[in-house]
């Protein structure tokens, strides 16, 4: 009793200077609210804008695109899904699995090799594996070109996993070392005791105690993938094997004069990766900050 | 530390990460500076060798020039708005008085990070319409007649307007790379400057702002390296024109290999931007340095 009322007693002398402070913070907070209220509508009009067109006539759009929809065309959704969208999200979602599969596990492979053993050149490989971030893909797109021809992989799915596998390991192995420097030692020593060899220990105890950076990896190779637009253009030609991004181009000239349906389809690819951000926004942002803090 | 039964165990954890990068990173950035010494087209098996011609000819090629000045346009505008602009709404969405909403506005602000540039760039083609756009709309509705314009479609405007996408797309990144490096200052020390009755700016200035030094050189480095590799936006909107009002580096590169097959000078351009680029590297690595010593 007595140690709580001298907490109180110490706690209500700040508490009077803030009661005072309110009044004056409230007004000052007013231009902090209007200015962020003015940046909310820039950011999100567009948005609604996309949202509410898309269940509009072209007539409606270009006579009234402001107002709400009179009748809710969600024939606009069909009709995009039908024109190409569908094969479009099929494409994207096999692109996406594979590169997610196989960046996440070939990378903490990597990173188990990089941040558990002592060997010769080791700091030479870390280099050599994390110094890949500094090499925008731009600058290697003619001669990934002419390799993706010799390998005789232009025009399939291949032609864009590969290079999408290779440009986003960099990261993922750093962000996965991190994680596997700070498993306890004693852990994998007590297992190597045990008789568990490496790669025992790698799948029994590195694995499912980091399936959270995991989660973080995934996620952020996703949205990548999904959204990457320059390979996609150049290393695939047909039609039926294009991902969303590109795929959009082909929509957007094919629809020239069909705005709600174009629009739809733009929803259509832009609702899974904001879904995808919604329910996992604390690993999406971990992954993004930490992973630019470095790069 | 484990050291397995035999020596070669940790190279074999690594060999598929180093294949990967090998084929598909290294070797073609090696190759893409062979190829910039070329003259070739795309199904040739043969190349001529040219020597530095396609640098003295890039050197003479004044869409080259518009290009590079396109990119530091972008570059200036990004450093400022991106930099400038994510630190202060991070400021604020941290700040006691926004605490309420501020979860709310920073999902907002964020969601154009994660749309596709496709889908965002083609949403901002209806934007800019001249009839039917909100922009216009917009501008007339304040009595601004004067200032619609079709904005893509006039040389002195496409690059801003184009510049404008990729701000109102990547703000909310910086933002919340500044966020997270708010959340980890001291909390004692805006403690203290409440108890010497620091106002609002003056936290700002005097804690935030050095505090967050470090980010502050990163971001602006992630923005200039993003600002001389910019392609999408560009391309999806104007597709570098009208005239090459609009290029950029990358949308050269792309055009000079794909449209005019002169995949030799298109790779001169690469090597360009690889230059750039890295050297934007090499000062974030000694700053970052620095940084971490100091």
């Amino acid at each position: 009793m007595e140690a709580n009322e001298q907490v109180i007693k110490y706690e209500t002398i700040p508490l009077n200077r803030k009661h005072k402070k309110n009044r004056k913070t409230i007004l000052m907070a007013s231009p902090v609210y209007i200015l962020l209220f003015v940046y909310f509508i820039i950011i999100a009009y567009p948005l609604f804008w996309m949202v509410i067109n898309s269940f509009k006539s072209t007539d409606e759009i270009f006579g009234s695109s402001w107002a709400l929809p009179e009748k809710w065309l969600f024939s606009n959704y069909i009709e995009a899904w039908d024109t190409g969208i569908s094969s479009y999200f099929v494409n994207s979602l096999i692109v996406t699995a594979a590169t997610c599969l196989l960046t996440v596990s070939i990378s903490a492979l990597g990173a188990y090799g990089l941040s558990r053993f002592e060997f010769k050149g080791k700091n030479l490989l870390l280099i050599f594996c994390i110094g890949g971030m500094m090499l925008s893909p731009q600058v290697s797109l003619i001669p990934l070109y002419k390799l993706i021809q010799a390998l005789g992989i232009h025009d399939t799915y291949l032609a864009m996993i590969l290079p999408y596998v290779a440009y986003r390991i960099p990261i993922t192995v750093l962000l996965i070392r991190s994680a596997f420097l700070e498993v306890p030692k004693d852990l994998e020593e007590s297992a190597f005791l045990d008789g568990c060899g490496t790669w025992k220990i790698f799948i029994k105890i590195f694995v499912p105690l980091n399936l959270p950076i995991m989660v973080t990896a995934t996620v952020l190779t996703a949205y990548f993938t999904w959204n990457e637009f320059l390979f996609a253009l150049i290393f695939v030609d047909s039609e039926s094997l294009k991902t969303i991004p590109a795929g959009l181009m082909q929509f957007r000239d094919a629809l020239q004069t069909n705005w709600g349906v174009l629009l739809a389809g733009l929803m259509i690819s832009a609702i899974p990766i904001i879904l995808l951000f919604l329910c996992m926004q604390k690993f999406f942002v971990r992954g993004l900050t930490s992973g630019s803090v470095k790069g | 530390m484990l050291h397995g039964k035999r020596k070669i165990t940790p190279y074999l954890y690594l060999a598929p990460c180093l294949l990967f990068l090998l084929f598909f990173v290294y070797y073609p950035i090696v190759e893409n500076i062979r190829y910039s010494f070329f003259d070739f087209s795309a199904f040739s098996p043969s190349k001529t060798f040219v020597g530095l011609q396609n640098f003295i000819d890039l050197l003479h090629d004044k869409v080259f020039y518009i290009a590079l000045k396109n990119n530091i346009l972008y570059a200036v505008i990004s450093v400022v708005c991106q930099v400038f602009g994510g630190l202060i709404l991070a400021a604020i969405l941290e700040a006691p008085i926004t605490r309420l909403l501020s979860g709310f506005f920073r999902t907002v602000f964020f969601l154009p990070v994660v749309i596709s540039i496709t889908v965002i760039a083609l949403l901002f083609t209806f934007i800019y319409d001249p009839q039917i756009g909100i922009l216009n709309n917009f501008l007339s509705l304040i009595g601004l007649e004067d200032w619609t314009r079709a904005w893509l479609g006039e040389s002195e405007t496409a690059i801003f307007a184009v510049i404008a996408v990729s701000q109102w797309q990547s703000i909310g990144y910086i933002m919340m790379l500044f966020i997270v490096a708010i959340q980890g200052i001291p909390k004692e020390l805006y403690e203290a400057a409440d108890i010497d009755g620091a106002g609002g700016i003056r936290k700002f200035l005097n804690i935030t702002v050095p505090q967050v030094k470090e980010m502050i050189f990163v971001t602006t480095l992630i923005t200039l390296t993003g600002a001389f590799t910019v392609f999408n936006e560009p391309y999806i909107l104007t597709g570098g024109g009208p005239g090459n009002s609009s290029d950029v580096l990358g949308t050269l590169l792309y055009h000079s290999a794909f449209f005019e097959d002169k995949m030799g000078y298109a790779s001169t351009i690469a090597t360009v931007i690889l230059i750039l680029t890295l050297m934007i590297s090499v000062i974030q690595m000694k700053l970052f340095r620095t940084g971490k010593d100091g």
